[in-house]
């Protein structure tokens, strides 16, 4: 008889947690109709779409990398009403992505974005299994018939952020908060000081590397250590507003990245560089749907609008926007490029010389700092 | 390092210390008690995430600290209520429990993720104490939750070792069967503790998710919660070396980052980050050894389910 009450209460109990947990799921999935209003409403068109699908390493409220190109998902989506576009959030750069890839490939889905650099080599891998899909990758560099990459010269923007944070700084101190030690994050660390200490030349560049992409905590934790150093303006190459949290708790100043970050610090965050990959997911569907497409390896500019400053904050004086919006007209002009000679590294070497410039591989591989950066890159 | 340095490093490994010290002086309760409740982790992701969901919804982040407790005790109920009445293997029903908790969280959370939180807890430096040198900084410019703990556990010192009711708890996780003779009602306070050690484990994850953070991000706790249940044996059960403890692996968190950003000694972070569980370790092979045991050994009944006909 007691066996038979304990067993009828654990059932209740089971079903009480369960109703509970739906209940609030439900009223949750009612506040928050913007993923869902995207969706293409299925039935309503008869001839078959084009399917597209995104794989995405963070969350799409992440505020940033992921949410970026969540927006340019949508955009192509609202251009294309021929597409379906999908997505795939939170996928860690581990074995996961060769299962999610392959089953967006089985879905039969005919472009397939992997917006993420340890997608890589699985990328590679289950592009051979499907050759009548197109696998773009972003940020990577190897290539395959039906594997094209593509990526942008963050480093221009990022250099204008250096120009604003070596004009807006006090102690010449700027704080960069950085995620794994990669070529990527170096080349954006090394435009950034560039692009300070062309306006400041006094500029330090402090480095905190957090070895993850995405930890909110972590990312503040990491910016305050920076803050406590001395540092007044903290840039960042994370995904979430961490950092300009902190800087804003702190009274300092801090550059955001991947979107415009002011709604999350309103006082400090001064500008952000960030992503429009929308305009081109258009291309790249366009061109698959037309049977132009090509592998290639995509690297967009800011002349090719993939790539921005974001607006400036009301704190950042006209004399300051004037200097930056000059010197960005300069790039799209192509009368500037960030890394042309004279160069040096940490140690005061001259790296490139007067009148030369890195070459693109030279840029996409590089694994030094430029003076004026202080910290170091674990091997 | 200059001493700003050193100061600014300690005041945040108090911080980082604070949610780990929440959610182990739960589990101090509860393991006194004579339960062993591995779902730490769950019940503060259970405890971040609904007070994140409140804080936002409320602007009122007392609020949601408020709901966090609740809600991480409600867990915590549910568990009381499988180990303690129906006597199920406790060490199985947590790990349930924590994995109830991920999910449930995760869940939860989904559209919270990436929004921020209208007002979060900040700092407000307690006048007087805080223009002492050194020690004012460190100890007394934090949010108003940190200063919780500092009344937290003395009181929780002071409860076990010099009250009546406390002098009880210690006896229900020591030989419950002694205590049920004595006329203590063994099902009730194991109830009662498991629940309060649930509320403050909720309490920890708001902590992180309400003025550490602050956001909601899944599995965000990232192992705090097993950092606590390492830190009840690190701490020996006892609330003030709980303290310290937690302090120290905050400062191994924070120290992290300050040594790079304020000097050049290059430890990895991915040896700095493996240190309070080798320092666990070295406190387990201590606390085991025969003759330390009768002076600092865990409670004598923990994980022993009570059962009156067994006696």
């Amino acid at each position: 008889m007691r066996k038979g009450w304990r067993l009828i209460l654990i059932l209740l109990l089971v079903l009480a947690v369960t109703l509970f947990a739906a209940g609030c799921g439900g009223k949750k999935e009612a506040g928050n109709n913007q993923s869902g209003q995207n969706q293409p409403a299925g039935g309503q068109a008869a001839e078959e779409k084009m399917k597209v699908a995104f794989i995405y390493v963070g969350p799409i409220g992440d505020a940033g990398w992921t949410w970026a190109h969540e927006q340019g998902r949508q955009y192509l989506a609202e251009k294309l009403p021929w597409v379906e576009a999908s997505y795939v959030e939170n996928v860690p750069e581990g074995a996961d992505v060769e299962r999610v890839l392959t089953e967006l490939a089985e879905k039969g889905n005919k472009v397939i974005f992997a917006t993420s650099f340890g997608y890589m080599d699985y990328v590679i891998k289950v592009a051979e299994k499907y050759p009548n899909v197109v696998f773009m990758h972003c940020s990577g560099y190897k290539t395959a018939q039906n594997v094209g990459t593509y990526f942008a010269a963050m480093e221009e923007p990022r250099y204008l952020s250096g120009m604003v944070a070596g004009k807006m700084t006090k102690s010449n101190v700027l704080g960069y908060v950085a995620a794994h030690p990669i070529p990527e994050v170096i080349r954006g660390i090394n435009a950034f000081t560039l692009g300070a200490r062309s306006v400041n030349p006094d500029v330090k560049v402090k480095v905190v590397w957090t070895n993850t992409w995405y930890d909110p905590a972590a990312e503040k934790q990491a910016a305050l250590s920076l803050l406590d150093a001395g540092a007044d303006v903290i840039a960042q190459h994370q995904d979430t507003p961490g950092p300009q949290q902190a800087a804003q708790e702190r009274g300092k100043y801090g550059i955001g990245y991947n979107s415009d970050m002011r709604q999350f610090a309103p006082e400090a965050n001064l500008t952000s560089p960030v992503w429009n990959w929308g305009p081109y997911y258009v291309k790249v569907v366009e061109a698959v749907k037309n049977g132009t497409w090509k592998s290639e390896d995509y690297y967009g500019t800011m002349k090719d609008g993939i790539i921005d400053l974001g607006p400036y904050n009301d704190k950042v004086p006209q004399e300051v926007r004037d200097l930056v919006d000059a010197k960005k007209q300069e790039i799209i002009d192509g009368k500037f490029y960030v890394f042309q000679g004279p160069i040096k590294d940490q140690s005061g070497k001259v790296r490139v010389q007067e009148g030369q410039k890195m070459s693109h591989e030279e840029v996409l591989g590089v694994n030094w700092f430029v003076e004026g950066v202080e910290g170091d890159i674990p091997k | 390092m200059e001493t700003s340095v050193w100061i600014a490093t300690l005041a945040a490994a108090i911080t980082a210390g604070t949610p780990i010290l929440y959610a182990a002086l739960g589990e101090i309760l509860a393991e006194r008690a004579g339960v062993l409740n591995l779902g730490v982790e769950g019940m503060m992701l259970v405890g971040a995430v609904t007070g994140f969901m409140v804080a936002v919804r409320t602007g009122n982040p007392w609020m949601g600290f408020l709901v966090a407790m609740l809600a991480a005790g409600l867990l915590a109920a549910v568990f009381a209520f499988l180990t303690i009445t129906l006597r199920a293997n406790q060490v199985v029903t947590g790990l349930a429990l924590t994995i109830f908790g991920t999910g449930l969280s995760g869940f939860l959370g989904k559209p919270y993720v990436g929004i921020p939180l209208p007002l979060s807890f900040k700092p407000v430096a307690i006048p007087i104490l805080a223009e002492i040198p050194i020690i004012g900084p460190v100890l007394f410019n934090h949010n108003p939750l940190v200063y919780l703990t500092y009344i937290l556990v003395p009181l929780l010192w002071y409860y076990f070792y010099r009250t009546r009711p406390g002098l009880n708890l210690r006896a229900i996780g020591e030989n419950p069967a002694a205590a049920d003779a004595l006329g203590v009602n063994v099902f009730a306070l194991r109830y009662i503790y498991v629940i309060i050690g649930g509320m403050l484990a909720g309490a920890g994850g708001a902590f992180l998710s309400l003025a550490y953070a602050p956001s909601w991000l899944e599995n965000m706790t990232a192992g705090r919660g097993w950092i606590a249940v390492a830190l009840v044996i690190f701490a020996v059960w006892d609330p003030v070396k709980a303290l310290l403890g937690s302090y120290l692996f905050g400062g191994v968190d924070a120290l992290t980052y300050t040594l790079q950003a304020a000097t050049k000694i290059a430890i990895p972070s991915f040896f700095l980050k493996m240190l309070p569980y080798i320092l666990t370790l070295v406190v387990l092979i201590i606390a085991t050894r025969q003759t330390v045991v009768k002076h600092i050994g865990a409670p004598g009944a923990l994980a022993i389910p009570y059962d009156r006909e067994e006696r």
